[in-house]
């Protein structure tokens, strides 16, 4: 599904990703672990498209399609999805508001028949019940005063929504204490399916213990250092980053 | 929650319309000669079949208007207007009053329809069908200069409400026009205001009689169509003891390559008790990019509540227009009264917004709110002037006012010019002020999730004006939410 080869990204002029490969195939699920600093948020919003991310190097294809290409809305369009590690608050706007245009948005890009209000309605009951959420949380501004717990669940109702193909979870741990991030961890595990890749970039192992990954890679210095499977999160937890030429106090 | 969902649709379906207002009908008119003279002032008045006292007051504003000077204050650059270079006065010729809306010009109906009012009897109807007081709306509608057809009056009729065009109230209510008009705006009042008072063509009358609560929203389209003709519309508003009205005032013009003088006077009365409730959806023709061809927007509105425990509110959506110099005001005599003025100003490209409110505390216990969103793009100017007088005798008056500004890109301007007054130790006035941009995060957030760049604009901008388009009646807030995606096209890179 995506296939990362020899990426280089700068940030402000300064090299972040020196050389990342990373293949990731239509039912798995990746973790990206590593050091702070290592390159993993550069990581996320480099496939989301963002300004002032820029690909110095390499190929990023994604579904056959050369993701680089494409601007933000269109990648979101085509499937991508970053859950953000800090999601952004909108004044004024409600959730509902903010989903309904945002799905629409998606479903016209693909030529399909736009959603009226009650059908949406219907559609964003039916998540928010499978995800054990109540809906209370539709009606208030996007962000705006939510804890961090359920600024993270929120991110999890987008992606449920929106249905994407490709996810990003930039650090959805962050924040969480022990019950959120299980009520978290449930909703992304809901929407593993053999059509869907996730990539989940996390800096503790905790959160691994919930979404089990079939693979996990280290970043450190810009490039994937290591690749292993879930017990090479064990092991990390365990010595820490030194190895990998990173002070973990750093 | 299903309202609110289907506005939002609504909006969304038409956020990449361009300006669809700008077409040109073609009627005769009948126009007073170019220039402005003693002969214009009476020209129009002999057309209206005025009154002596009409005539005299119209003259006496045309001489005062000799002696001002154009206000320079404001915070607005435009070439200077030749006031001898347009006409004053330019009627649809219609052999008599049109009986029903089958006499009117059929040119003039389709022009509505292009604007989607709803002034077919029975589109209205089927608005109003089923339960007896579900919401509808009553148009008086002014093309150019003259009302040419007026939709609901029975139903007003019955209640005792007047609902008609001001040069119509001069002939079957003159008592009352001669009462009300030019005491809330004399006719020394301003430089554009007297102007008015001299040539004002039309404009909407109404009057509620003590203890009727107005059955209805009503509303007042405007439309600039002749050429050149500047519009010197007229409206006066007296909600008597005890009553209450919704008034919706709404405009659109066609597009056209001359600036467009628009000099308005609107002013309103409450009583005891009573209640005035005035939304403004503004849609002006802004002029091109270059601002070229917009609309010059001067206009002075004002209420007064005489009486104790009244209240007027001003809710305005300002997305058109060149130049926009307006400061709808409240003058709070009445002991308990209360003001308040929620304001939208959309300036894009090179359109430039000096607006703003004046609350005048007299009576006791007087209190006012202030919410002012301004939203500047492009190359744009906003500014909020605002006004808090606090007289000597108001004790225990209130004021807060809230002025938020917005701006997209880094060539736009966002101003905020407060001014306080306060001669009485008892008052309390609060005053906040913000200046943000759209941020980076926001933008990218919305395109993450799929919106393109000005849905997300429009979505944001949306958001930051919520506490003023919920204060709008449902029938506008659609319009209105609409004009705030559309007047922002562009805008993001």
């Amino acid at each position: 599904m995506l296939e990362i080869r020899n990426l280089h990204v700068n940030v402000v002029g300064k090299p972040i990703l020196k050389g990342l490969d990373l293949t990731v195939n239509a039912g798995e699920v990746h973790a990206i672990m590593g050091p702070n600093g290592a390159g993993k948020s550069t990581l996320g919003y480099t496939l989301a498209g963002r300004d002032g991310y820029e690909v110095t190097e390499g190929s990023v294809t994604y579904r056959g399609k050369d993701l680089l290409e494409l601007e933000p809305d269109e990648r979101a369009a085509s499937g991508v999805f970053l859950a953000f590690q800090y999601p952004v608050e909108i004044p004024g706007v409600s959730n509902t508001t903010f989903l309904k245009s945002a799905l629409n948005s998606i479903r016209k890009a693909h030529g399909e028949k736009e959603l009226d209000a009650m059908q949406f309605l219907k559609l964003i009951r039916a998540k928010t019940k499978e995800l054990g959420m109540t809906d209370e949380m539709l009606k208030r501004a996007v962000n705006v005063g939510f804890s961090g717990g359920e600024k993270k669940r929120n991110e999890v109702l987008q992606m449920a929504v929106l249905d994407p193909a490709f996810c990003v979870l930039d650090e959805t741990d962050s924040g969480l204490d022990i019950d959120a991030l299980r009520i978290v961890a449930d909703g992304v595990n809901a929407l593993r399916g053999p059509d869907r890749a996730i990539l989940v970039i996390t800096h503790y192992q905790r959160l691994l213990d919930y979404i089990v990954p079939d693979k996990v890679h280290v970043l450190a210095n810009g490039r994937i250092a290591r690749t292993g499977d879930k017990s090479l999160a064990l092991e990390l937890e365990e010595k820490g980053y030194a190895e990998f030429g990173v002070d973990e106090a750093a | 929650m299903a309202a609110t969902l289907e506005t939002v649709e609504q909006v969304r379906a038409v956020t990449e319309q361009k300006y669809k207002y700008g077409f040109f009908t073609d009627i005769e008119s009948d126009t007073a000669p170019k220039g402005l003279s003693e002969d214009t002032v009476r020209f129009i008045s002999a057309r209206k079949n005025e009154p002596e006292w009409l005539l005299e007051w119209r003259l006496k504003a045309y001489r005062h208007w000799l002696t001002m000077e154009e206000p320079n204050w404001g915070k607005l650059g435009y070439p200077p207007i030749d006031y001898q270079d347009s006409y004053y006065y330019s009627a649809p010729k219609v052999a008599a009053g049109p009986k029903s809306l089958d006499e009117v010009d059929p040119e003039l109906l389709r022009t509505y329809e292009k604007l989607g009012i709803p002034l077919k009897e029975q589109a209205i109807l089927a608005g109003v069908e089923g339960a007896g007081d579900s919401p509808s709306i009553a148009v008086d509608a002014v093309f150019d200069s003259v009302s040419v057809a007026t939709t609901f009056k029975k139903k007003l009729e019955e209640k005792g409400i007047i609902f008609c065009p001001i040069s119509e109230a001069v002939q079957t209510h003159p008592e009352l026009v001669k009462k009300y008009m030019g005491s809330v705006v004399p006719y020394s009042d301003n430089f554009f205001a007297t102007l008015n008072s001299a040539v004002f063509t039309d404009g909407s009358f109404v009057y509620i009689p003590k203890g009727v609560r107005c059955p209805m929203e009503l509303s007042t389209y405007f439309r600039i169509n002749a050429k050149n003709t500047g519009q010197f519309e007229r409206t006066l508003i007296i909600a008597d003891e005890g009553s209450y009205v919704s008034y919706l005032e709404g405009c659109t013009a066609p597009q056209r390559d001359e600036n467009q003088l628009h000099a308005a006077v609107v002013e309103l009365v409450t009583h005891d008790d009573a209640q005035i409730k005035y939304s403004t959806v503004q849609n002006w023709y802004p002029g091109d990019e270059n601002g070229k061809g917009g609309i010059y927007n001067f206009v002075t509105k004002r209420g007064a509540c005489r009486g104790k425990n009244s209240k007027i509110s001003w809710t305005q959506v300002e997305t058109g227009s060149a130049i926009t110099w307006k400061y709808p005001s409240c003058i709070l005599q009445g002991d308990n009264s209360v003001g308040e003025f929620y304001s939208v100003a959309i300036t894009n490209n090179r359109q430039q917004a000096d607006t703003g409110t004046k609350m005048i505390h007299i009576g006791k216990n007087t209190k006012s709110t202030i919410v002012s969103k301004g939203i500047s793009a492009g190359k744009a100017q906003n500014t909020y002037r605002g006004l808090v007088k606090i007289m000597p005798k108001a004790d225990g008056a209130r004021n807060f006012t809230q002025c938020d500004s917005l701006l997209i890109g880094d060539k736009c301007g966002a101003h905020t010019v407060p001014y306080i007054e306060s001669r009485n130790r008892s008052a309390r006035v609060e005053h906040e002020a913000t200046t943000a941009k759209i941020s980076e995060d926001q933008m990218f957030y919305c395109q993450q999730r799929g919106l393109s760049s000005e849905d997300a604009v429009s979505l944001i901008v949306n958001g930051f004006c919520k506490e003023v388009l919920k204060e709008l009646p449902m029938e506008f807030a659609v319009e209105a939410q609409k004009l705030v995606g559309i007047s922002l096209e562009g805008s993001v890179g």
